[in-house]
């Protein structure tokens, strides 16, 4: 409820509602004239002196006309409202909680009137039944139920199976009780935020209806006030703004509720939406966190690395206002022609690390210090903006390539492995589209695919996972990058295929000179291949080393139990990190 | 792919008997007195009874609507029983009007969807509150207000359109394009609203997807990934709730017809269901399923262009 009343749309909304049934409901006592008798010496009268809004053509007084049409019009649209709530929602419980042939017939009942041609129908219906404001609502009100039904159907059907309803059940409740109790206050929520809805169109189609001239022309309406209005447009223009704007104000406050209703009770939702950080501000978050980043120039050792991270920091904006770092000041370097391990858990902040380099973080992150600098430029200095950073959008590709972790979710599924190998090397080296096709089969057969022809043409789905993950490689190195960021790249193969994938990259790696940055959680990957090994934890640099001294006798503790826990040479049925009592 | 065609127009007919079979019977009850209103106030009962006869109204239903759909499967839909005009006639010189304007509505709110889902998606902040609240109002705004509103100020006011009358293609295409403005205008609305949500959301969706990361990883620009790769996968959702709507929006044709006194299928649906001119309304109610069918089949065939993994399935 204060979700709501903080809400100034829904305060709004909710104010003009309440102001125009607080009018209508006292038409009586606000509108001085009866609403039915004209006065023919004052025809078409413009808003002012006696009348309020002026007079229609049988120069019956307008506002206070409006004011009893608003009784009319939303009592009805709180009829149809009212008969579709009545119909829908005990349907849709029993449907949704007994299932079975009950669930089947309604649900097709339900489908087959929500095909019907809503108008057409009413417009059938007043032909065999006569002009009724009353009667054409009850039958709208049918015509809506199949919503509310769907509504509750969804609903009872998402917690009919929770436990607390068998044990309910169990313990003897007979189901009116379970149902009355537990379901219902589970449909509470949306069947009022529908309600809000389905009187909005309700008043809507009616106000339509009535406009056609197929309601009672006896009784005023703000869809027959329009109809008035418009037959005499050219002479007072200004007759169809009054019911207008009522008819427009009520159903778009109705809707404006219903979606602050829905917001209010969706918690948590709203997560503090990514701001732009001004580059001051940045570079301030960054002084306060130690003098070593920001303030400081780069020294010439970083300008020597190929990549050089310095200080990093990274985080996520919580609800609270506080920063969630997943990268802690992180520095680490890749040489030219180095493979540098990063190892850690999940959510160490290895990926992040990577992606920060890469300029591929989602918008909500936010890099709160550090540097990188690449080839000795600047890449990423406290305070860019995550996502958009021109220096390295130009080097995507071509100076970092990336390797992703799963295979099957990294391909477009709506274009040809082809497609996406040749696109890139296009429009980054510039290529025709027949070189590009060349570079892309050599590169294929490469990276040991056996038929290049055939994947370059076959779609994603249609190929395996391993096959999968070199075609990927392949578009990593086809821009000949001069470091290649790999992110778990064997970790969702087969072992067989890891072995062959980590070959692979081996022989390109040594053949084309890159320095590679290899995120892994597996040791014996690093065994295989690394030169040098990071270790990360919690978002923190733990330890780091070459790699024969760091497997063979790590100093840091964290290292020693992460090693401890592989399963290589282990005795089976022994307690993992403990020392072997030989 | 013909299969799949096969497939959703065999449950396009049965749809469309369903209806009508339903349709048939709910009018069946209200033709009671057509032969009187037929005749007039004076008419005598003998005149009445000839009339009935005439019309096959002393058939118990069952024969009349085997009458009917032996005539409709052959493709005579009747005759009017006011005026005598064969119905599929009456149907068929309306219809290019009223496509006009439909087919028009559906293209631009498809457009003005996509963009200001993007704008949205992509921009956040106020520009995806005010769209959002768009959304909401426009959704809700009945779309007969929309239209009395511009005529009233458009057209009457300002003079920019005219506020009555349609120009065929044809004869005059500049003229053409000024008449159908101001009611496609009326009825986008509506269209666009839900739609642009519907893309603001799946846009949202797809660019979190890992494969937009790695496409951006290799260097191709941001407006390329985002219309060619982005959009291609959130399309599908948003089509679908166009041709979802596509109901509503006929009806919303009928009543903006009516106002702009377009001769679209419009004016025959009310001054037919008004009378009780029962043939023509089965025409309409016929037309307007068939071409809820063609909507959505093409929104299918859309959308498995778009994604060929959906066409597999």
């Amino acid at each position: 409820m204060r979700r709501l009343a903080a809400n100034p749309m829904a305060l709004a909304a909710g104010a003009v509602l309440a102001t125009i049934i607080v009018l209508s409901a006292g038409a009586s006592i606000f509108g001085r004239y009866d609403p039915n008798v004209g006065d023919l010496a004052n025809v078409l009268l413009a808003p002012g002196g006696e009348h309020l809004l002026g007079t229609d053509d049988a120069g019956r007084d307008i506002f206070s006309r409006l004011l009893h049409a608003g009784q009319t019009t939303l009592a009805a649209g709180l009829l149809a409202a009212a008969v579709a709530i009545t119909i829908g929602t005990p349907v849709g419980i029993l449907a949704g909680y007994y299932a079975g042939r009950l669930d089947s017939i309604t649900s097709w009942i339900a489908n087959m009137i929500l095909s019907l041609p809503g108008i057409i129908v009413l417009l059938a219906v007043r032909a065999a039944t006569g002009p009724s404001v009353w009667f054409s609502m009850v039958v709208f009100g049918v015509l809506l139920a199949p919503s509310f039904f769907r509504l509750t159907r969804t609903a009872v059907q998402s917690v009919r199976n929770e436990l607390y309803v068998d044990a309910a059940r169990v313990s003897g409740l007979g189901d009116v009780r379970i149902m009355a109790r537990h379901i219902f206050s589970v449909v509470r929520a949306p069947l009022i935020i529908q309600t809000a809805m389905v009187a909005s169109v309700a008043i809507a189609i009616q106000s339509v209806l009535e406009f056609l001239g197929l309601g009672d022309p006896l009784v005023p309406t703000w869809g027959v006030m329009m109809a008035d209005a418009f037959r005499n447009v050219y002479l007072q223009p200004l007759l169809v703004l009054w019911p207008g704007l009522a008819i427009a104000a009520v159903t778009i406050s109705l809707a404006l509720l219903g979606n602050a209703l829905r917001d209010a009770l969706e918690d948590g939702q709203k997560t503090p939406k990514a701001k732009k950080q001004p580059k001051d501000a940045g570079k301030e978050a960054a002084g306060q966190h130690g003098p070593s980043t920001g303030a400081v120039e780069a020294s010439a050792e970083e300008r020597e690395h190929l990549i050089s991270v310095t200080g990093l920091q990274v985080g996520y904006p919580q609800a609270g206002g506080t920063l969630k770092r997943v990268v802690d000041n992180v520095s680490l370097h890749v040489d030219r022609g180095e493979v540098l391990g990063l190892v850690g858990e999940s959510g160490s902040g290895k990926s992040q690390t990577a992606f920060t380099i890469l300029g591929l973080l989602p918008e909500t992150a936010q890099v709160a210090g550090g540097r990188i600098l690449f080839e000795g430029e600047p890449l990423l200095v406290a305070g860019d903006d995550v996502r958009n950073r021109a220096r390295i959008a130009k080097l995507r590709g071509r100076g970092i390539g990336y390797i992703p972790q799963e295979p099957m979710s990294n391909l477009d599924l709506a274009f040809t492995v082809g497609y996406q190998l040749v696109r890139p090397m296009r429009k980054v080296l510039g290529l025709s589209a027949s070189q590009a096709r060349d570079k892309a089969l050599e590169l294929l057969a490469t990276v040991g695919i056996r038929h290049p022809e055939r994947t370059f043409n076959a779609y994603p789905h249609e190929i395996s996972g391993g096959m999968a993950q070199r075609v990927l490689i392949a578009g990593a190195v086809s821009c000949e990058p001069k470091l290649l960021i790999a992110d778990e790249p064997t970790t969702a193969l087969d072992v067989t295929v890891q072995a062959e994938v980590l070959d692979l990259l081996r022989g390109l790696q040594q053949r084309l000179g890159t320095g590679m940055l290899l995120v892994t959680h597996d040791f014996g990957v690093v065994a295989d291949i690394c030169d040098r090994v990071v270790v990360m934890r919690q978002g923190t640099l733990v330890e780091e080393g070459d790699v024969r001294t760091l497997l063979r006798s790590p100093s840091h503790e964290y290292t020693k139990t992460l090693l401890a826990s592989t399963l290589e040479g282990k005795e089976p049925m022994t307690m993992l990190g403990l020392e072997r009592a030989k | 792919m013909l299969p799949f065609i096969l497939r959703r127009l065999g449950a396009g007919i049965v749809l469309l008997f369903a209806i009508t079979t339903i349709t048939y019977v709910m009018l069946y009850f209200s033709s009671k007195n057509i032969a009187h209103n037929i005749l007039g106030e004076f008419a005598t009962p003998e005149q009445i009874a000839a009339k009935q006869a005439e019309l096959g109204l002393d058939q118990p239903l069952f024969a009349r609507y085997a009458d009917w759909l032996g005539g409709a499967l052959t493709g005579d839909l009747g005759r009017s029983w006011f005026n005598s005009e064969p119905v599929l006639q009456a149907l068929s010189s309306r219809l290019p009007v009223t496509l006009s304007i439909v087919v028009t509505a559906l293209l631009v709110a498809t457009l003005l969807a996509a963009a200001l889902g993007i704008a949205a998606a992509v921009k956040r902040g106020w520009i995806d509150r005010a769209v959002q609240f768009f959304s909401l109002a426009a959704d809700a705004l009945p779309s007969f207000v929309i239209a009395i509103i511009l005529v009233t100020v458009l057209a009457i006011g300002l003079g920019l359109f005219p506020a009555t009358g349609y120009v065929a293609f044809g004869s005059n295409p500049s003229l053409w394009l000024a008449s159908i403005t101001l009611p496609v205008l009326a009825l986008i609305f509506q269209l666009t609203a839900s739609s642009a949500q519907q893309f603001r959301s799946a846009i949202i969706e797809v660019r979190r997807r890992d494969y937009v990361r790695t496409l951006r990883s290799r260097g191709l620009g941001e407006r390329e990934v985002l219309v060619k790769h982005v959009l291609r996968s959130a399309a599908p959702p948003a089509l679908t709730i166009l041709s979802l709507q596509f109901i509503g929006l006929l009806g919303g044709s009928v009543i903006v017809e009516q106002i702009f006194a377009l001769p679209g299928i419009g004016p025959l649906a009310i001054a037919s269901t008004t009378k009780g001119d029962i043939p023509v309304v089965m025409g309409i109610v016929v037309y307007t399923v068939i071409m809820v069918i063609i909507v959505n089949l093409i929104v299918d065939l859309v959308n498995g262009w778009l994604n060929p993994k959906v066409r597999v399935s």
